[in-house]
């Protein structure tokens, strides 16, 4: 088999999250400095504060001040920061139960070492410089040997509260794309368009995936299809995509293609928008240096019957 | 209605680190086509199909609808697909074999953790507000609780490379596993755990295939009849659970009957050393049952199938006639936030 194909791909999305109220005053708390609990009607102060009471389900809203010092309940020690992570220098992960808490918070808590980090350990926040009203807001833990911190008093209401978030994500991935789609790109680097047939059903895939979607069996036996093909059914493309040069309107078609008996996705060029239909005969146009066709082009022929590709539609 | 329900069939590849030249369902259609040779059944026979997947793992929207290529859905199927560990999926055919509105289910998952980096993938699906945003990794969280049940007493590190050690031994007699016989300790990876702690990163695809009453007698020569499965949750905030125990293992286990009588065998899913000590002291599991026999989660652990794998190595050692009585177990989440019990046992030899 050939060599397996292989491309980075980065997948981001920047979720904007609307808050509940308990949420948000909690965020725009770290923005000012305040950590705020939430009290639930059993008595206890959950820090960070949620919405619902984990065993009881009952909505709460009591919020209640903590002390932005408090007691490492359980840590691990981080040696590789990996991306995102609070710190790019080792620390250790910590559960903190804050003074006037009785649940934990995870985060970083920056110290020399492992042997410098114990549960137990006395420990207080180390704000961020530029707080937004986020987790983040808290840089990470430090470790702190002095008396508890009073809170000040707030009342948990703000003027100017956040009602979302935006949480940036990225993921890396090494995208390849199995032994199927990598002989059929290897193909169209050759100008070819390679598909695959069922051994059971006998119908040619293109492109290929591998198997048979109808019989559920690997398919293996390589047809070479086109290079001509029939437009089965098309849509005229009125909206331009970002970062696409070509110009609205349109036609992007099905085509399938001669030999095939799946049609492929395409747009088509050299004929005025309006002009192409359904059965007209099509031939890939290639771009130098392009892995696949940059459009299909009407050949000249006479249109296709309707019932040579209605089985295609 | 109640209905007999068993496994009658188990199938699994060889799990390895990286499939570079398989897809998704090139890597998952042969254990679909081998559960289906065993039973002699075909996709047309099958009354229900339920798999478990997640499309982040190898960054690839909507993979588990071209998975569905392999099983042949034309003329359409009945089919149910959940973002889980495959152990749901089988959950969820369970139930709908119970309703009677099918008599045969197959259940598949798979996993291909090697075209991203898991320990990353996996932090997308805690609290999206005060945790996400601070990419605690799935070893971080993990040594987070074997920390606490070392404080507690519970186990030390020594006690934690027995459980690795053991693990990669029994796998030695499972030519599916990844990681099998002499396998080091190694370096901290994030203290206390060792790599020899952490399960192998790797790609793997299972499949099940479910009968009820008669219909699993005719399929198998022993069933492995589920005699009870129970999923339960916590609550997602890691800092209000008590991390050195697994309330929801074992009530699960209590409502599927595990505690009734003794088991002889039990899978468990603990893909992290520190997690079978949980799991032993919540399912009440002593030495004279035998532990992952298959080598557990620490030998293989393909993402999403590592569940249904651990019900499917239970129900195989009924088939093989090597157990009569076995429980299996999944997880799913950090420090085992969920999980799932299922009791399986033969009839009578």
């Amino acid at each position: 088999m050939p060599e397996v194909l292989k491309a980075p791909l980065a997948v981001e999305f920047p979720f904007t999250r609307s808050l509940g109220p308990v949420q948000s005053a909690f965020l725009t708390g770290l923005r000012e400095r305040v950590v705020l609990g939430v009290r639930t009607k059993g008595g206890r102060t959950l820090v960070p504060p949620v919405e619902y009471d984990p065993v009881t389900a009952e909505e709460i809203r009591d919020l209640v001040e903590v002390a932005p010092t408090g007691t490492v309940t359980t840590w691990a020690w981080n040696h590789e920061p990996r991306r995102g992570q609070p710190l790019d220098t080792p620390f250790a992960w910590v559960l903190v139960r804050l003074d006037g808490a009785d649940t934990a918070l995870l985060h970083a808590l920056d110290a020399p070492g492992p042997d410098a980090v114990h549960t137990g350990m006395r420990v207080r926040v180390r704000w961020a410089e530029e707080r937004s009203g986020a987790i983040t807001d808290i840089a990470c833990f430090e470790p702190y040997e002095g008396e508890p911190d009073q809170p000040t008093g707030h009342s948990g209401e703000f003027a100017d509260a956040i009602s979302g978030i935006v949480a940036f994500a990225r993921l890396d991935y090494t995208y390849s794309p199995g032994r199927a789609q990598s002989e059929y790109i290897h193909a169209l680097s050759e100008r070819r368009t390679v598909g695959e047939r069922c051994p059971s059903c006998r119908k040619v895939y293109v492109p290929p995936r591998g198997a048979c979607p109808t019989c559920g069996v690997a398919t293996a036996e390589h047809v070479e299809v086109g290079p001509r093909g029939t437009v089965t059914t098309f849509c005229i493309v009125n909206i331009k995509a970002k970062n696409l040069a070509i110009e609205v309107p349109y036609v992007y078609a099905h085509i399938a293609l001669d030999g095939a008996d799946l049609a492929l996705h395409g747009r088509i060029g050299g004929i005025p928008y309006d002009q192409v239909r359904m059965g007209l005969r099509v031939e890939a146009v290639w771009t130098e240096g392009a892995r696949y066709p940059d459009h299909y082009r009407p050949t000249g022929e006479p249109d296709a019957e309707y019932d040579t590709y209605k089985e295609l539609l | 209605m109640t209905r007999d329900i068993a496994v009658v069939a188990f199938a699994q590849t060889d799990h390895r680190r990286t499939t570079d030249e398989l897809s998704e369902v090139e890597m998952l259609m042969p254990v679909l086509h081998e559960v289906l040779d065993a039973t002699g059944l075909k996709t047309a026979d099958i009354g229900f199909t339920c798999s478990g997947s997640s499309d982040y793992l190898a960054g690839r929207a909507f993979s588990f609808t071209l998975a569905l290529d392999g099983v042949g859905a034309w003329p359409p199927i009945s089919e149910s697909h959940v973002e889980m560990d495959g152990a749901w999926a089988l959950y969820e055919a369970w139930t709908k074999l119970l309703t009677g509105d099918a008599d045969t289910a197959l259940v598949y998952s798979y996993g291909k953790s090697s075209p991203g980096s898991v320990r990353d993938v996996l932090t997308r699906q805690l609290d999206p507000y005060y945790v996400a945003p601070l990419w605690p990794d799935s070893v971080a969280l993990a040594a987070l609780q074997a920390r606490a049940l070392i404080d507690a007493g519970d186990t030390d590190e020594p006690a934690l490379a027995a459980v690795a050690s053991r693990s990669r031994q029994e796998a030695a007699a499972n030519s599916h596993a990844q990681l099998r016989g002499s396998v080091p300790q190694g370096d901290y990876l994030v203290r206390p755990l060792r790599t020899g702690d952490c399960p192998p990163i790797g790609d793997g695809a299972a499949a099940v295939v479910l009968a009820a009453g008669e219909r699993a007698r005719e399929l198998c020569e022993r069933p492995a009849w589920i005699r009870g499965i129970d999923h339960r949750i916590e609550a997602h905030s890691l800092g209000v659970r008590d991390l050195t125990d697994s309330p929801s293992a074992r009530l699960a286990a209590e409502k599927a009957g595990a505690f009734e009588r003794p088991v002889d065998t039990a899978e468990l899913h603990a893909p992290f050393t520190s997690q079978e000590v949980v799991l032993r002291k919540a399912l009440r599991l002593d030495d004279s049952v035998r532990v992952n026999p298959s080598g557990g989660a620490l030998a293989a652990n393909p993402m999403m199938a590592a569940g249904l794998i651990r019900i499917g190595e239970a129900a195989a050692g009924i088939h093989r006639g090597e157990s009569d009585r076995a429980l299996a177990h999944a997880t799913s989440g950090p420090c085992l936030q969920q999980n799932l019990v299922a009791v399986l046992e033969g009839d009578p030899r």
